[in-house]
Parts: C-alpha cells; structure tokens; sequence
C-alpha cells in the first residue's frame, strides 16, 4: 500500500476541493490513497458523491477544527 | 546580488520590471543584477485567445516584442533553461550557458497537455495556443447546425473561460442566425456549473435563459473521434457533432524533468511564495501549486507581493508582506456585457449584474494590459 498522500485545500474558492482533488486523482495510480484537506462545508457532500459516481474508494472524512479530513482511495 | 528570473510570462515580466524599479539605484550601484530569461522574445497577451477563436481578434493582435516591455536594466536573454541546479545555486539553459543567482524566481507558467487525453487532438477545438484558436474559428465558421458539447480537463487555466465559452456559443450562433439549429450543452467536473459557487449561483439561471443545457461531474476520458462521441471517467458517453475542449493543463517540461513538482507545479508556500524547502527560490504564477486560480490576474498579484518583498529583503533584509489569494477575473457574459469575480483565500466573490460599462472596461483592460504587465498599472 503506498503511503497516503496529503492534499492541502484548505481556504480556496478557486479551483476549490473537489477539483483540486480530481487533479491529483488524474495523476495518480490504481491504489493510491488522498488526504484532503478542506475548510469548505461542501465537500463533505461533493467529494463522496463524485467519488462513488466515478468508482472510487470513500475511506474516511471528519471534521477536526473547523477542518474537513476526507481521505480515498483510486480504484480505477 | 544576482536575481534571476526565469520565465518572461505575465509573472516573471511584472516581477523584473517591479524589480528593475524598486532597486534602480541599487543597480546603477553594481550592487544589484537582474537578469532574465525567457523561451520566447515574444510575449502573448493570453485572454485573447479567446477572442481569437470567434474571430473578434487575429492573432497579431495579441504580441508585443517581450524586450520593448522590459525595463532597460534587466539583461534578457531569449534561451530558457533546461536544468535547475538549485544545489548551486544555478540553471543552466538550452545554449549550455551556466547563469548564477542569489536569489531565483521561476515563473515559467504551464501549457495545455490536449495529447495526455486519447482523441482529443483529433476530435476536439480549443483555443488555448495561437493554432488552435485560429483553427477553432475557422471550424466555427464552417458549423452549419447539431450538437455542441463544451468539456472542461482538470487542471486547467483560466477557470472562466468555460463559463464565457458558453455565453460567446451563444452570441456568435445568434449573429449568425443559426441559434436554433444548434444544441449548446456544457459539461463540468464538479457537481455544479462552476468551481466558484457564487458563479455557478449567476451562471446557472443565466444558462436556463439562454436555453444552455449542462450536465454536472463529468469528467473527461477519451474522444472516439471517428465516432464522435466522448467519454467520460463516469462512464457516460456523449454524441456530438462539434467537440470544444478545456485542455488539461501541466507545468512545464523542465519542472517535472528536474522533480521540482508533480505535475510540474512547485511546492509552493501559500504567503510568502518560497519554493519549499529553498530559501532563495520563489515561485509566481501558474507555476506554483497553490490551490489558487491559474490566471494572469493571480500571477499579477503574486508578482507584486514578491517584488515588493524581494526588494524590501535587498533593503532591509526582511520582507513586507504575504500574498493573500488576491484575484480579479473579469466575466464575458454575452450580449456585449461582462461582471467580474473578486475573491482571496478567506473571501469568496460577490458577483454583480452583469453591465454594458464592464464589458467595455474588459476591452479596454485588452490594450492595458501592456501598461499592466510593465509594472506601470
């Protein structure tokens, strides 16, 4: 398993979370596994969404200071 | 003190001039040398591209000799590099010249990557180099009717230039008289019209006026260009009879070459602009990976803060002030109006109506930017 990578989107507009997230996933290889970080009260609901719709792996997400912790896995 | 800049994009060109001002006696001291150097001795005014692809602009319009805006201080060289040594605090470039620095500025901006995708260089328009743009139009002019699907790659530059895209469809088929002929839909990665929710708040009523269709986390995968179809990484498959595109973008070559930053974007401090991990190396504009906007606007705004605080270093060997996410994004909005997003990293934009004024203030901002990109404006 390689190690989980952190993704720092934290105070962003644009490109925001989710994109920024799929940026990283485009980049990436079957397995690798994403810690986003993200201040914005959507992601919690955008970022599962794309990654069940696209086939994607949800691990985890909680809210820690005010700061969105959603970690996956790419699994295509 | 040697300083480098390495990339004479909207950038690199504010940070020399910046510079070259701030720290005039200094250089007429021989204390200071600002050098830069650049892969081109033209520089593009890039938001015209898209003016380009609808034949509102040719291409000519778009340069001005990168030397005529340089402060006569700065010694340029057209011959980009080809190694970062950052060990050593040198670059070495395309002529096997070895140039030294004390200090390192890398703004070399980053180019669409259309051939990362399968088809999409034969199936798809776009307009993000001088050829395609041209090319684009031209395949505009010929389109007499059908389905125009509109997709968008991650990342990508200038995040509005889907959103006018769109509203420039629908002007340009209108003036034609060929609006009803010919079915507009958009596709975008996320599950709203635009990354910015404010903007996709405007844009989408605007979109249902003009009878815009849109589907949402669409994701481009592949182009069957032989079929016209384009697939998505959501698994859905889109007919079309004409295919605009957003291209994916990369930094460039050079910076994933020499693993200064996946993806060719640098690890990039979000304030201050060091490269991280390197004291005297700092990163402006698209080159950085800041989860901010790839525009020129941002590059503008960094390369002041970074001017201002190298020099601020030289004078008083602390710098002034962070970089706060600063953008400003002017918005075509069809029918000759535009708005604008202005937005940091803490506050989002407050989109207003858009106006006649602000369009004619975006084409006025055309000709300004020469002033701007001088370090004048």
């Amino acid at each position: 398993m390689s190690e989980i990578r952190i993704i720092d989107a934290r105070d962003t507009f644009c490109p925001g979370p989710l994109m920024e997230l799929i940026s990283y996933m485009k980049r990436a290889s079957v397995g690798d596994e994403f810690e986003l970080l993200s201040t914005d009260k959507g992601s919690i609901n955008d970022i599962p969404e794309w990654i069940k719709k696209v086939g994607h792996e949800m691990l985890s997400s909680e809210q820690v200071e005010g700061v969105w912790h959603i970690k996956v896995r790419k699994a295509k | 003190m040697r300083i480098l800049v390495v990339g004479g994009g909207t950038a690199g060109t504010i940070v020399a001039n910046n510079l070259a001002r701030r720290l005039a006696a200094e250089t007429r001291a021989g204390k200071v040398r600002l050098t830069m150097l650049s892969a081109s001795d033209r520089h593009m005014y890039q938001p015209g591209l898209l003016y380009v692809a609808f034949g509102q602009m040719t291409p000519d319009q778009l340069y001005r000799d990168q030397a005529s805006l340089l402060e006569p201080s700065i010694d340029f060289h057209v011959d980009p590099v080809k190694q970062f040594m950052l060990d050593k605090n040198q670059v070495r470039t395309e002529s096997g010249k070895v140039h030294e620095y004390d200090i390192l500025v890398i703004a070399t901006g980053s180019r669409m990557v259309p051939e990362e995708t399968p088809g999409m260089n034969e199936g798809a328009e776009f307009f993000y180099t001088e050829a395609s743009a041209v090319k684009m139009f031209k395949r505009l002019r010929e389109f007499q009717g059908g389905r125009v699907a509109v997709a968008v790659g991650v990342p990508h530059k200038c995040p509005i230039a889907p959103i006018e895209v769109m509203f420039a469809l629908d002007d340009y088929f209108k003036a034609r008289g060929i609006r009803d002929k010919v079915q507009l839909k958009y596709y975008y990665p996320i599950g709203r019209i635009h990354t910015i929710e404010n903007v996709a708040t405007w844009a989408k009523p605007e979109f249902d006026r003009l009878g815009i269709e849109y589907e949402t986390l669409f994701n481009i995968k592949e182009v069957d260009a032989k079929n016209k179809i384009l697939k998505s990484e959501e698994d859905i498959d889109v007919e079309y009879d004409l295919l605009i595109v957003i291209p994916q973008h990369r930094g460039m070559e050079v910076v994933e070459r020499d693993n200064l930053g996946e993806g060719g974007w640098i690890p990039t401090d979000r304030y201050s602009l060091a490269m991280k991990g390197h004291d005297n190396v700092y990163v402006v504009g698209d080159t950085t990976n800041l989860p901010v906007s790839k525009t020129g606007s941002a590059a503008h705004f960094q390369a002041e803060t970074l001017s201002e605080n190298i020099a601020s270093i030289i004078k008083i060997g602390a710098p002034v002030k962070d970089y706060d996410g600063k953008v400003y994004c002017f918005i075509e909005a069809g029918h000759e109006r535009a708005t604008y997003a202005m937005f940091n990293y803490l506050n989002p934009p407050d989109l207003k109506p858009p106006s006649k004024p602000m369009h004619w203030f975006k084409l006025s901002y055309n000709q300004m930017y020469w002033t701007s990109v001088r370090g004048l404006l």
